[in-house]
């Protein structure tokens, strides 16, 4: 039944990837700024998030062996995150088509996998630090987005960017309610994360 | 041990994350494409390639014919209702700032078109009137041949996106080329003065 779901995980995120990897979707997701850092960056993610499904045990123990409490993991994401959300890197994805194979290889397997992999892994704290941190990231590029007079990427319009500002504005404040609804109301068994002993324990 | 480890792994990571983030920004002095050419040009001058082009007059210029005179040069279309309008404005006020150096045929004032299929020379030449050109060394000018235009958007590292009314939207911006044909220096299109200044610098050298 393992076995299943792993061949399951693989299929879907195989079809997702080969369909962002179409030229219509691609030209179309790559059209705007909003689409490209909403839509196709978050999917290439989700892409990653599926694959470290099928992680072999024996890989899992060895990352695991490295990765206390998902911290590792976490950093590699965050990393990788922060390169393409430099607007430089928006525009070369568009226009240098090696730095966007790049993108598509370096965001599922330097973002999402090693995110998926940790989450599990991160202790209540480091969650709580994880997602403060990613909704004030939010905030702050969706402010900066939306009051900046100049375009920050030459390959999009000025009002793209600025409904991006909005989309992260909106998406960050959704967050920090849900963030903070399941503080106030949400029932936490552990307060720490289940550290596996054996990989198989976790699948 | 396993804190150890992650602890040695995390910081490995994050030093590679930082010579990278490094790199990516010429270190974190350009976090935009703009800022990056600027940068760029500044430190590695870009050899101009010499194209054809066709002035207002109707008359065909190479570019390597302004060679030996420094060239300040805009990017316009002649339908363009907000930028070009402010760069053709900017451009006049640097023909009657620079009005030394243009009469004794040091510098040149040249703007290009991006949009030639459009742009032919009567339109170039009203562009020039409505733009209040004083008539001294200011050419309009299109790219003989799409060819052309595409190694000089390439050259000067111009991204020209239709902006969805009909219209362009593009890196607006003031290049200086120096007497030897290399693009040396990017200036805002708002501060004429800033240009007008490091221009005569350049003279003076």
């Amino acid at each position: 039944m393992i076995g299943e779901s792993r061949r399951r995980c693989v299929g879907v995120s195989a079809f997702v990837f080969l369909a962002l990897l179409m030229l219509p979707v691609k030209h179309v997701l790559e059209a705007s700024m909003t689409a490209q850092m909403l839509l196709q960056i978050p999917l290439l993610v989700g892409v990653g998030c599926l694959l470290s499904r099928a992680l072999p045990a024996r890989a899992q123990a060895t990352a695991d062996d490295w990765n206390d409490r998902g911290i590792t993991g976490l950093v590699l994401a965050s990393v990788a995150g922060a390169f393409w959300m430099l607007p430089r890197m928006l525009d070369a994805a568009v226009t240098e088509p090696l730095i966007d194979a790049a993108k598509y290889l370096s965001v599922p397997l330097l973002i999402g996998v090693p995110f998926a992999i940790s989450w599990p892994r991160m202790t209540f704290i480091v969650r709580g630090v994880f997602l403060v941190e990613f909704i004030a990231t939010l905030f702050r590029l969706g402010w900066l987005y939306l009051i900046s007079p100049e375009r920050l990427c030459n390959v999009y319009l000025l009002d793209d960017q600025q409904r991006l500002g909005r989309y992260m504005l909106l998406i960050g404040a959704a967050l920090f309610l849900a963030f903070a609804a399941k503080l106030i109301f949400g029932r936490f068994d552990s307060l720490v994360a289940p550290q596996p002993t054996s990989p198989s324990a976790t699948r | 041990m396993r804190v150890l480890r992650s602890l040695l792994a995390s910081l490995a990571l994050l030093s590679a994350g930082g010579v990278t983030l490094s790199a990516a920004t010429d270190h974190f002095q350009a976090f935009t494409t703009e800022s990056a050419r600027r940068l760029a040009v500044r430190q590695h001058p870009v050899e101009i390639p010499d194209v054809a082009l066709q002035l207002q007059s109707g008359a065909n210029v190479r570019f390597a014919h302004f060679r030996g005179k420094w060239v300040l040069v805009d990017f316009i279309y002649t339908r363009c209702p907000t930028y070009c309008r402010a760069l053709g404005g900017e451009f006049a006020q640097l023909q009657d700032r620079l009005a030394g150096p243009l009469a004794r045929g040091k510098l040149q004032l040249l703007s290009i078109s991006f949009d030639p299929s459009h742009d032919s020379p009567p339109s170039l030449a009203a562009y020039l009137q409505r733009s209040r050109d004083s008539g001294t060394g200011w050419f309009a000018s299109r790219p003989a041949a799409a060819d052309d235009l595409e190694r000089l958007e390439r050259a000067f590292g111009i991204t020209v996106i239709p902006d969805g009314a009909g219209g362009y939207t593009h890196n607006a911006a003031i290049h200086l080329v120096d007497p030897r044909g290399r693009l040396v220096a990017i200036f805002d299109v708002d501060d004429p003065r800033l240009v007008a200044h490091a221009l005569l610098q350049s003279l003076d050298r």
